[in-house]
């Protein structure tokens, strides 16, 4: 009908549009890249060295990921506002080493000490959030002066000792708890019979409201990838020592954060202000509270992921949270999609960017290679990641303007 | 009798009952600079109202007045004949006061549905405020169809993907969610191409037929003339000339922005006159 070239190519447009290649082009197929970049990096390994899809490993694998993905999911939501936050890996030290202090010199209670680990955590992320914005300082500035500043404070919590090493307790229990058989199987059902279930009732309700109900193909196959990653892994894990209770953690919280950012109001609001803050404002929604509370939420995440450091190296040092705590907890959701300017991503990305990190980490140790050769591999997949996501962006930009 | 000063004089404060919304002698300085001196105002429902004058005439200064953005130094403000205070957004918001921002405060990162409802989502849920995408999306098409805005394809596009002109529908559609009574536009039809300004103003003639009250400030005369019922002519913080538009050509328009000397004013509007009258046989 419209004929001429015009015609034609808004006709090529659609067509790059519903087709998969499109899709993927566009970036809309979610996690697709990341996945593939998965497999790339484990059938590497695998062929380098066979001991690296072994159930220990893997489940070794799993248990290293944990600390950084906890963390990850507070810079998730740090990074959606279009903030960073830099104290993250300060933070974590200090917050364990509070605990540790408090438990081991104290004689607190374990559950007491970690309640007061964390709300450490919280309170650091207050301060964070009013020097933003009550006096409107950048979150790069404060979160700098909170990375000096907090790794001050951990040397003075810890004092002359400089390492407290943590007695067996439900602190070190945290990484060190495997569950069966029973346990492993009903969470692979409970997961897969939820994913299908939220599927089929959303398409239900749209189906009444008369509104465009999702493929069932769709559902189906989101379904099919969950239940056999769920069905699969916890195979995996139950032939080693079980299904670690850090690793239900790491996948509650993400659960929770998924939740509370895609579902809520609240996430909502935290997308808003991440795409425009002053257009957030006219709307009425209370930019500054939901400022506030995510760095308060990125600093008690840090603190957890701090904690469940800790409970897995049995001991809080000097250079708990340094070194490359910090630039791994925001690498990996950059990684798996979360961009750095605010009002895109997801908290998914926060356990797969982890997953690709640790798992870069995690094979170079195995094959006896330095830090340095792990460090200068992790820096060539963050830069790749970032330039593919330029790169759909604009095909998807280019698009949209047909 | 064009001449809105007289008019304005002559009805005085019992008449601004009548009005949707009336203001009555409303000043605003900004240090020695005097922004709005004693300018009276009014739209009724199911009217369109031109606000013109040129650059600093104080156009956006009395729509900031009005949506309580930066209220006046002094002056009576009236809503639906009641005396009211409109002394933050929020106090005219609740009073059923609307405003179409000119720079387009969207969210590009999120669809049209979540931008339709930003601030004012649906939720159920009391401790945890769970969003009802489904109602708000089915609210999201009532609206959209009630406006005849059909170009946007989904309603789960992103934002950021629209047209200009798009885009402007999405900004006028969203002041409705609050279901107003009274919407303000400023230049809701700069940057946009023909196509994109005449589906903006056939927009906003529609919302004049749903019986709100519209002011819309412009600078282009020729959406002006195509929509509005009566033009307000302000100039250095006064107004001076209140129009019908049937009544008026745009010189005499323009010579009252500019500022034309009395006689030259008197001389076109006896002018729109005799023409009015040739048209009447």
């Amino acid at each position: 009908m419209e004929g001429g070239v015009a015609g034609q190519l808004r006709a090529l447009g659609k067509d790059a549009q519903s087709g998969f290649l499109g899709r993927i082009l566009r970036g809309d197929v979610g996690f697709i890249q990341v996945f593939i970049a998965l497999a790339v990096i484990w059938t590497i390994f695998q062929l380098a060295n066979d001991r690296f899809l072994t159930a220990v490993n893997l489940t070794n694998l799993m248990l290293q990921v944990t600390a950084i993905g906890i963390i990850s999911i507070g810079v998730v939501l740090v990074l959606l506002l279009g903030e960073i936050d830099l104290s993250i890996g300060a933070v974590s030290g200090l917050c364990a080493g509070i605990m540790a202090v408090l438990t081991v010199q104290h004689g607190w209670s374990p559950e007491l000490a970690i309640l007061v680990g964390l709300l450490a955590g919280s309170a650091i992320g207050l301060i964070n959030g009013f020097f933003n914005t009550f006096f409107g300082i950048p979150s790069f500035v404060v979160t700098l002066a909170g990375l000096i500043a907090w790794q001050g404070a951990l040397l003075l919590v810890l004092g002359d000792t400089g390492t407290i090493n943590l007695p067996p307790s439900l602190i070190t229990d945290l990484t060190s708890t495997f569950y069966g058989a029973g346990v492993g199987w009903t969470l692979a059902v409970l997961v897969t019979a939820g994913t299908l279930g939220v599927g089929l009732l959303g398409r239900r309700r749209r189906q009444k409201a008369n509104l465009e109900p999702p493929p069932l193909a769709g559902i189906v196959f989101r379904t099919v990838l969950v239940g056999a990653a769920m069905f699969i892994g916890v195979g995996i894990l139950l032939s080693d020592r079980g299904v670690p209770l850090a690793v239900i953690i790491l996948l509650g919280l993400t659960g929770l954060f998924a939740f509370i950012t895609e579902r809520t109001r609240f996430g909502r609001h935290i997308y808003a202000v991440g795409g425009n803050a002053e257009a957030a404002r006219r709307a009425g929604i209370r930019v500054t509270r939901v400022r506030v509370t995510v760095f308060v939420i990125g600093s008690t995440m840090a603190a957890a992921g701090g904690i469940m450091a800790a409970s897995r190296l049995i001991a809080v040092n000097q250079s708990s949270g340094s070194g490359d705590v910090l630039l791994n907890a925001i690498a990996g959701p950059v990684i798996a999609g979360t961009s750095l300017f605010g009002g895109r991503g997801t908290v998914w990305s926060a356990l797969l960017g982890a997953l690709v990190i640790g798992s870069i980490s995690n094979g170079i140790n195995l094959l006896g290679l330095e830090s340095s050769v792990r460090f200068m591999i992790t820096g060539g997949v963050l830069l790749a990641a970032v330039t593919l996501d330029a790169i759909t962006r604009r095909r998807r930009s280019q698009i949209s303007v047909t | 009798m064009a001449r809105g000063e007289a008019k304005s004089n002559g009805e005085g404060n019992g008449a601004a009952t009548e009005h949707l919304l009336a203001l009555r002698g409303f000043s605003k300085s900004f240090g020695p600079v005097r922004a709005l001196h004693e300018v009276d105002f009014e739209v009724d429902a199911g009217e369109i109202v031109a606000l013109v004058g040129d650059n600093g005439a104080g156009k956006s200064t009395l729509i900031k007045a009005i949506d309580g953005v930066q209220p006046p130094d002094s002056g009576q403000a009236y809503f639906d004949g009641k005396r009211v205070r409109i002394s933050t957004p929020q106090a005219a918001e609740s009073l059923g006061i609307a405003t179409v921002f000119q720079d387009l405060a969207l969210c590009d990162n999120l669809d049209v549905v979540a931008n339709l409802f930003l601030g004012k989502e649906v939720v159920d849920g009391v401790p945890v405020h769970v969003l009802d995408e489904v109602d708000m999306e089915q609210r999201s098409n009532q609206l959209l169809s009630d406006l005849s805005v059909t170009t946007l394809g989904s309603v789960r596009t992103e934002v950021g993907s629209l047209s200009g002109g798009q885009r402007q529908s999405v900004a006028i559609a969203r002041t409705l969610i609050g279901e107003p009574k009274v919407v303000l536009f400023d230049e809701p039809t700069a940057a946009l191409g023909v196509a994109q300004t005449a589906q903006v103003l056939a927009l906003v003639k529609r919302l004049k037929d749903e019986g709100l009250g519209i002011v819309m400030i412009s600078h282009n005369l020729e959406d002006v003339f195509q929509v509005a019922d009566r033009i307000i002519v302000l100039r250095l913080g006064e107004r001076v000339a209140t129009f019908d538009r049937e009544k008026v050509s745009p010189e005499t328009v323009v010579a009252a922005i500019t500022g034309a000397d009395t006689a030259e004013m008197r001389r076109l509007e006896e002018q729109d006159q005799k023409g009015e009258e040739k048209t009447d046989d």
